[in-house]
């Protein structure tokens, strides 16, 4: 028998919840305080959008002839007995007047741009890799999880060893060999070929991919061991062929199945993206690490970073929880 | 329509049973048979073969004049020639019923979707629920899933029909409507095989009837002869057991 749960019951221990959230965030603040840590929250939005100067030069020595304003832009022209040149340059902040004599990489007009901050390119790599790692994992644990229930040996045991093989090592032993091992050897083949080289970005992806196919493997091949076999025979006994079974009847019915933990599959995926600084790529783990030795604010930078990854990872799990909407409502 | 020449099948998994025993068979155009025996005769199993959801081990099995059990035999043509019904429907829970219907006869017979969809509603209406053509498997009754599982069946066009069990899973009061719908499907002319315990249909439908026990056909001929003169003992044993 449980006993009924009264209205105060609930007021008393969410308010419990509330205090210990906010004696956690106190005793944050207190023990900073009490090593003399700074916060300079402001000190963050600059490496989300970064305002820079950018400089024009002169490359010649001369006279400035004219400096002629054309509504948003501006022309310097430098010139000499020999030579003469125009500088064409967003109308900022002008440096030089007419008559100047100008020296080669002197200054003439200053104007400033707008650009995306360190940490907003770090996210934007994250959610780059991750998505194409996704893209890329699902079509590996599609095919490897059908072959793993293929009745054909080679295609199964082939499934069978990848999976083994790939759940029974570190992600992080994985990289380095995509990297330090797969990645010499191809780019050198490549490279004896006169062929470009592929960059580390690509290896990151391959290593998160394959690393995520074999898990997804897995569900996938739960879930279509789920439905029932008589969803098989009935279709297969109307005359499709395997593929046809498996398209229209057995997988929009395990893919109901699959979602929840193919969620929970790529949510460790992207948090697992933040490895992929190991093999010199800025994603948003090495973007803030980079960021915390010149700003020397590392409290603000990292709680920064855990942030910006549950954003990724809670947007993500709120659509697959859509799709899961979408596909019972079906 | 469908010879049938020695076929076996002995199943290793989970232990080893033989589940068919030489068994031989010739069924005409047009006839109804109907199967009957004791559970674990090996009859489901003997539907099983007809279509190649259990493939025989050794034997020969002829429908229309195709060798089925031959490896170069495209058995989904086979497959989309004979119709089959299930004990436990089989609908595709994810698909409305009209989709249920539609599914097959585009993917397989490349109709299009004005064309499948109007043979679907002929064939809903002719089943008794065509008003039920937007509803999802789940929303309906034992005995209505299983009449739009014999209309997905026929939608294809087939030669024969497979029943195994149509009424076993059903409630008693939804056996009949069913039953009916069978009943009018052999009038027509279907060729029909059915496993079922029914003695009820199987008097009044059957044009024959033959009685399955231990993988083996142990007796075979028409209604009147099966139900009033019976001449093996093990027959006469069974039918006094159900009757």
């Amino acid at each position: 028998m449980i006993a009924k749960k009264t209205a105060g019951y609930y007021i008393f221990w969410k308010s419990a919840f509330f205090i210990l959230l906010g004696m956690s965030i106190f005793l944050l603040w207190y023990t900073t305080n009490e090593v003399e840590y700074v916060w300079r929250w402001y000190r963050v939005p600059q490496y989300f959008v970064a305002e820079m100067d950018v400089e024009t030069r002169s490359f010649i020595e001369g006279e400035v002839k004219s400096i002629d304003r054309r509504g948003e832009t501006v022309a310097i022209t430098v010139a000499n007995s020999r030579e003469s040149e125009t500088y064409q340059a967003p109308a900022g902040e002008i440096r030089v007047y007419k008559g100047d004599f100008i020296f080669p990489g002197d200054t003439l007009a200053v104007h400033q741009v707008t650009r995306p901050g360190i940490l907003l390119q770090g996210l934007w790599l994250t959610i780059k890799v991750s998505m194409i790692a996704i893209v890329f994992g699902i079509l590996i644990g599609l095919f490897t999880g059908l072959a793993r229930l293929s009745d054909n040996p080679c295609l199964r045991w082939t499934a069978i060893t990848y999976i083994e093989f790939i759940r029974g090592s570190p992600l992080l032993v994985q990289i380095y060999l995509w990297y330090f091992v797969f990645g010499t050897i191809i780019n050198d083949l490549l490279a004896r070929q006169g062929i470009p080289q592929i960059s580390s970005l690509w290896y990151g992806v391959a290593s998160l991919a394959i690393f995520a196919g074999a898990y997804v493997a897995e569900i996938v091949r739960a879930g279509i061991q789920s439905i029932h076999r008589g969803q098989t025979e009935a279709s297969r006994s109307l005359g499709m062929n395997y593929a046809q079974s498996m398209l229209h009847v057995v997988l929009p019915q395990a893919m109901r199945r699959i979602l929840p933990p193919l969620a929970g599959q790529f949510i460790s995926l992207i948090k697992d993206s933040s490895l992929l600084g190991i093999i010199a790529i800025r994603e948003l783990t090495k973007a803030t690490r980079e960021v915390v030795t010149t700003s020397l604010q590392p409290y603000e930078l990292w709680f920064m970073c855990a942030i910006l990854y549950l954003l990724l990872t809670f947007s993500l799990s709120m659509f697959v929880q859509y799709l899961e909407r979408r596909t019972l409502i079906q | 329509m469908i010879d049938v020449r020695n076929i076996s099948k002995t199943f290793l998994v989970p232990s080893e049973v033989k589940a068919l025993v030489n068994v031989s068979s010739f069924i005409n155009a047009g006839e109804v048979v109907v199967v009957i025996g004791p559970s674990g005769s090996g009859k489901s199993t003997f539907l099983r073969c007809l279509n190649k959801l259990e493939t025989a081990d050794e034997g020969h099995l002829y429908i229309d004049g195709v060798d089925i059990l031959n490896r170069k035999t495209d058995i989904n043509k086979v497959r989309a020639e004979v119709g089959m019904v299930f004990q436990s429907f089989n609908l595709f829970p994810h698909k409305t019923v009209l989709e249920n219907l539609t599914l097959a006869q585009r993917v397989v017979r490349k109709r299009s979707r004005e064309e499948a969809v109007e043979k679907a509603e002929y064939l809903l209406a002719k089943v008794g629920i065509g008003e039920k053509r937007s509803v999802y498997p789940d929303q309906l009754s034992g005995g209505q899933q299983q009449r739009v599982a014999i209309a997905r069946a026929l939608a294809m066009d087939p030669k024969v029909m497979l029943f195994d069990e149509p009424t076993s899973a059903l409630d008693p009061e939804m056996i009949g409507e069913v039953l009916d719908v069978m009943k009018a499907l052999a009038r027509e002319g279907m060729t029909m095989v059915v496993v079922t315990h029914e003695m009820g249909f199987a008097r009044e439908v059957a044009d024959r009837v033959i009685f399955m026990d231990h993988g083996a056909i142990v007796e075979e001929g028409t209604p009147e002869h099966f139900f009033v003169s019976p001449t093996h003992d093990r027959t006469k044993l069974f039918l006094s057991q159900i009757l």
